[in-house]
């Protein structure tokens, strides 16, 4: 079971709510759709400017592997307030760690809820289906 | 997985291997069994066994088969001696390829194997233009399939199950018939489509899962491992290998691809389809089919577009990580004036700028390092 303190968009990103902040990041299931495994194909992931407004649902950057790029989108709108930089020279840690220390950006939320947003048993049976 | 993809008769023996399956021109291929990098790594430096039973694979018998395909290819097939293979395109009257293929030239028979995505299409034309020739075109894709042992250590992985012929001696792009895991008359060619020594084995579908058991055995003291197709496109890449749908198709035209090679205006040959507009083309080329690296973390891929200044002038073909420069890699049509090792343009990625460098095809040589 994944982590069910935190919402899911179908797309593989996940949000996790803490007052006015949500944390985004993406799945293992996404990790292991990019990278099949490997950590080292992981290659390039570009994360949006502090400061940025986002849109529920809009796309703020890209991951890409040795085979793929993949959009990131956010699955709640508002201000970003902070990049994990950390990352962006070390995908590494998202293929290992993709639900805390592989978080990417910090949201100041303007938007609470989604009809797009799925919780963790939803999206445990959307991965069932397209296994 | 949807139903509807084809198997080849190794379906099972990927799927029980743990590889990642996807639907490739209509089948349902490995990709990958590993990390992608790795399998390519170990193509470079030992040797990989790929089931290429998606390949359509025909032949073309009768009297008028080499005059029929000579009036269909752009290589000249009536100049093919016995025994030997020639890379060749079908391309229609505007010189576009419809695909691009190998032909073995046999005594009885000539042996084409073409593209998976376009073997009906190849068909489809094949087959509307046999009036005024005498010939049989016989589809064998379900029939008989093919894998291909490549890489430095594959002759010696082959010899050990092979007998009745001199394997050492075929020379590239040869072919011969000898006996592989006690299967006699098995067709064996020296071919690929990795930039390695290897070769490409043909037999029909009930000996496969025992003729790629028996060439997996015999490679386990030389570190054979089964290699996806993820693999084979980044190979292929580093060895300036064209792909259908990338570097060729319905809008590139071989002799701005540099295929020249491939392509014969030899009086001998006759007229041919395609003849006139690729003749037009090489006395007034606008582009030309250039390789491309970059320093930048992105990877090149399929559609993004290249800027000189302001200007666009071209865009990705094909691109891949590649595991043996240690870079990411690409290649491009660009204006023939620009077409030149050294010169400087940026790809851009959604907005995003970044410089690609470009470089003489291929990549990678096995021959000359």
């Amino acid at each position: 079971m994944r982590p069910d303190d935190r919402k899911y968009l179908e797309s593989h990103e996940w949000i996790k709510i803490n007052g006015d902040i949500g944390i985004v990041g993406i799945t293992d299931f996404a990790v292991e759709e990019l990278s099949s495994g490997n950590e080292g194909d992981l290659v390039y992931c570009d994360l949006p400017e502090v400061g940025r407004q986002l849109e529920t649902g809009e796309t703020f950057g890209e991951i890409e592997s040795v085979k793929a790029v993949a959009d990131l989108n956010s699955p709640l709108g508002g201000e970003v307030i902070e990049v994990n930089t950390a990352i962006e020279d070390h995908l590494e840690i998202v293929a290992e760690d993709p639900w805390e220390r592989g978080w990417m950006v910090k949201i100041k939320l303007s938007h609470k809820t989604s009809d797009a947003l799925i919780d963790a048993a939803a999206y445990e049976e959307l991965l069932a289906k397209q296994g | 997985m949807a139903t509807s993809l084809k198997q080849t008769p190794l379906h099972p023996v990927h799927v029980e291997a743990g590889a990642k399956m996807v639907d490739f021109g209509g089948w349902h291929m490995p990709v990958q069994y590993g990390p992608i990098l790795e399998e390519a790594r170990r193509v470079r430096g030992a040797a990989g066994l790929f089931d290429l039973g998606h390949m359509g694979r025909l032949a073309v018998r009768g009297p008028d088969a080499v005059d029929y395909l000579d009036r269909m290819a752009t290589n000249h097939v009536a100049r093919i001696p016995l025994g030997s293979i020639r890379y060749t395109l079908f391309c229609r009257e505007d010189g576009n390829p419809i695909d691009d293929l190998l032909v073995y030239r046999d005594e009885e028979e000539v042996y084409l194997v073409v593209n998976a995505s376009n073997t009906d299409a190849v068909l489809e034309w094949m087959g509307a233009h046999t009036d005024g020739f005498e010939v049989e075109i016989d589809h064998r894709t379900e029939r008989e399939t093919m894998i291909a042992l490549q890489g430095p250590r594959a002759l010696e992985v082959l010899s050990k199950v092979t007998t009745d012929c001199e394997l050492d001696k075929l020379g590239y792009y040869k072919f011969l018939f000898g006996t592989v895991c006690g299967l006699e008359n098995t067709r064996i060619s020296r071919t690929g489509y990795t930039g390695e020594n290897g070769f490409e084995i043909y037999f029909p579908n009930a000996e496969a899962a025992r003729l790629w058991s028996g060439i997996m055995e015999a490679g386990a003291d030389a570190d054979v491992q089964p290699i996806g197709l993820g693999a084979r496109d980044t190979l292929r890449l580093e060895a300036g290998m064209p792909l259908y749908g990338h570097e060729i198709d319905a809008k590139h035209n071989p002799v701005e691809a540099d295929l020249g090679f491939a392509i014969s205006f030899a009086e001998g040959k006759g007229d041919w389809i395609g003849r006139d507009a690729l003749e037009r083309v090489r006395k007034s080329p606008t582009r030309k089919l250039a390789g491309l690296t970059t320093d930048g973390k992105r990877v090149p891929r399929q559609g993004y577009p290249l800027f000189h200044g302001a200007r666009q002038v071209g865009e990705v073909c094909s691109g891949a990580v590649s595991p043996t420069l240690e870079t990411n890699i690409g290649t491009a049509y660009v204006p023939v004036d620009l077409a030149q090792p050294g010169v400087e343009l940026e790809m851009e990625i959604r907005g995003k700028r970044q410089g690609v460098k470009l470089c003489a095809l291929p990549f990678y040589s096995r021959t000359r390092k």
